[in-house]
């Protein structure tokens, strides 16, 4: 199996520990995977200028498609925009502006390139298997994991193709029972995290994530994400919220590719863990014993 | 007697900007919007702040009460979690609706500094974080390919 990887801007720079650990992972699992030359994937000009956010994802899709292989995105942002460009650029008066900007910018139109764009966690669940890598495992996890699924990984459904049920979606929990941990259920599991909101209203951005973090108080033995929004929220910011709100989490917050990772006996020192804000150091010993 | 705090004036309703909404994709459905209040019962951003109301910015938006949509920083608020566009019943797409409600404010210069700040700064550097020596060195200690530091269509575009 071979992908092409699309980074994003987020992850090589803050959350290195995702980028790590689904390299490992792919190694492990015998996946290969193309390093491009893509750019931002345009979501974070989204909400000044959505035709601009659409012609940077064009110019990636069209890049994409130079290639035969199906790109994998390991940021929720980048796999949404880049697969809402997709179907926003069927939308003719969309298409004519995007094609302006395009044009003036670049002199280069959209080319009617349709790369098949997959988030990272959804190419493991869905195309690798949960059955296949269930084999792999050879450290399997007793713990319980609280999954945060996020909002763009699933939603809008039809930008996802339906893979996972944008209501109870389902996936994550799957991969992380396939490591031998159990997934727990809580009240509020698909709520946001809060980051779209962290420059425009940090105490709105941080109350929402405290909520889910209270939710999981005492009931998880950690979080596990697949995005880096997400983990700059619930790994980052934990400490902040524990000092401002005088409590105590305490909970670690893992890419699904550092629990894979573990599982399929990766040595702990090469999944990133060194980046992880919150200790992991506990966790880790739960389970090398 | 029931005190009236604020009344709806249709006086004020902009015509022009109903034209740009009913023509923009992401807010071709507005019209559709009945006001049953899925939007606000789903938000997770109305239950850590009580005022912020998706179902309300719907109503006035649709009236075309551009200057009350503006007024206050509602429309940045919705963290575009798309609980709302999967419940919604007449396809309304309350985010999609929001997204072309922030271009045309921030078009008007009335756009959150921090969010035109990330834009100013992709037109500098192609990128949201910078690749400083640091990251790049970090990078080749662990092994990990190295990085276009600065790709130049998204300046370009950026920028435009």
């Amino acid at each position: 199996m071979e992908y092409q990887i699309f980074l994003g801007c987020t992850i090589p720079a803050r959350q290195v520990n995702y980028e790590i650990s689904a390299r490992k992972v792919a190694t492990a699992l015998g996946i290969d995977l193309v390093d491009r030359e893509f750019g931002c994937c345009g979501f974070p000009a989204e909400p000044l200028d959505e035709v601009k956010a659409i012609g940077m994802a064009t110019v990636n899709l069209m890049k994409a498609a130079e290639m035969d292989l199906p790109v994998v995105a390991l940021c929720s942002a980048c796999g949404e925009m880049l697969s809402k460009a997709e179907l926003v650029l069927d939308d003719e008066a969309t298409l004519k502006k995007v094609n302006r900007t395009l044009k003036k910018t670049l002199e280069t139109e959209y080319n009617g390139a349709k790369p098949k764009i997959l988030h990272f966690a959804r190419m493991l669940y869905e195309q690798y298997g949960v059955e296949k890598i269930k084999e792999k495992v050879v450290r399997p996890l007793n713990l319980k994991i609280a999954t945060h699924p996020g909002c763009h990984y699933v939603r809008p459904k039809e930008f996802f193709q339906e893979f996972d049920d944008p209501e109870f979606p389902v996936s994550l929990d799957k991969l992380v029972e396939a490591t031998g941990a159990e997934a727990v259920e809580y009240i509020g599991k698909t709520d946001c995290c809060g980051g779209g909101l962290l420059a425009v209203n940090e105490n709105i951005a941080k109350a929402m994530t405290a909520k889910k973090l209270n939710t999981l108080q005492g009931k998880a033995d950690a979080i596990v994400l697949a995005c880096p929004f997400c983990g700059i929220m619930f790994d980052k910011y934990q400490k902040t919220l524990e000092e401002e709100l005088e409590t105590t989490y305490g909970i670690p917050v893992l890419y699904v590719t550092q629990l894979l990772g573990l599982a399929l006996g990766v040595p702990p020192d090469d999944l990133g863990f060194d980046v992880n804000t919150v200790p992991v150091e506990e966790l880790l010993e739960k389970v090398m014993q | 007697m029931v005190e009236v705090q604020s009344i709806i004036d249709i006086g004020k309703s902009d015509t022009r900007f109903l034209r740009t909404l009913s023509k923009e994709l992401g807010s071709a459905q507005l019209t559709k919007c009945f006001q049953c209040g899925v939007c606000t019962a789903s938000c997770p951003v109305r239950e850590v702040e009580a005022n912020f109301n998706p179902r309300k910015i719907m109503k006035l938006a649709k009236l075309g009460l551009k200057d009350e949509v503006f007024k206050s920083d509602f429309i940045w608020l919705c963290s575009m979690c798309f609980m709302c566009h999967e419940r919604c019943p007449q396809d309304v797409k309350p985010p999609d609706v929001m997204t072309v409600l922030k271009n045309m404010a921030a078009k008007e210069g009335k756009a959150p500094p921090n969010l035109v700040k990330v834009l100013k700064i992709l037109e500098e550097n192609g990128r949201v974080y910078l690749i400083d020596d640091f990251t790049e060195e970090e990078r080749e200690d662990l092994e990990l390919p190295g990085l276009e530091p600065e790709p130049e269509f998204v300046k370009k575009i950026a920028e435009a």
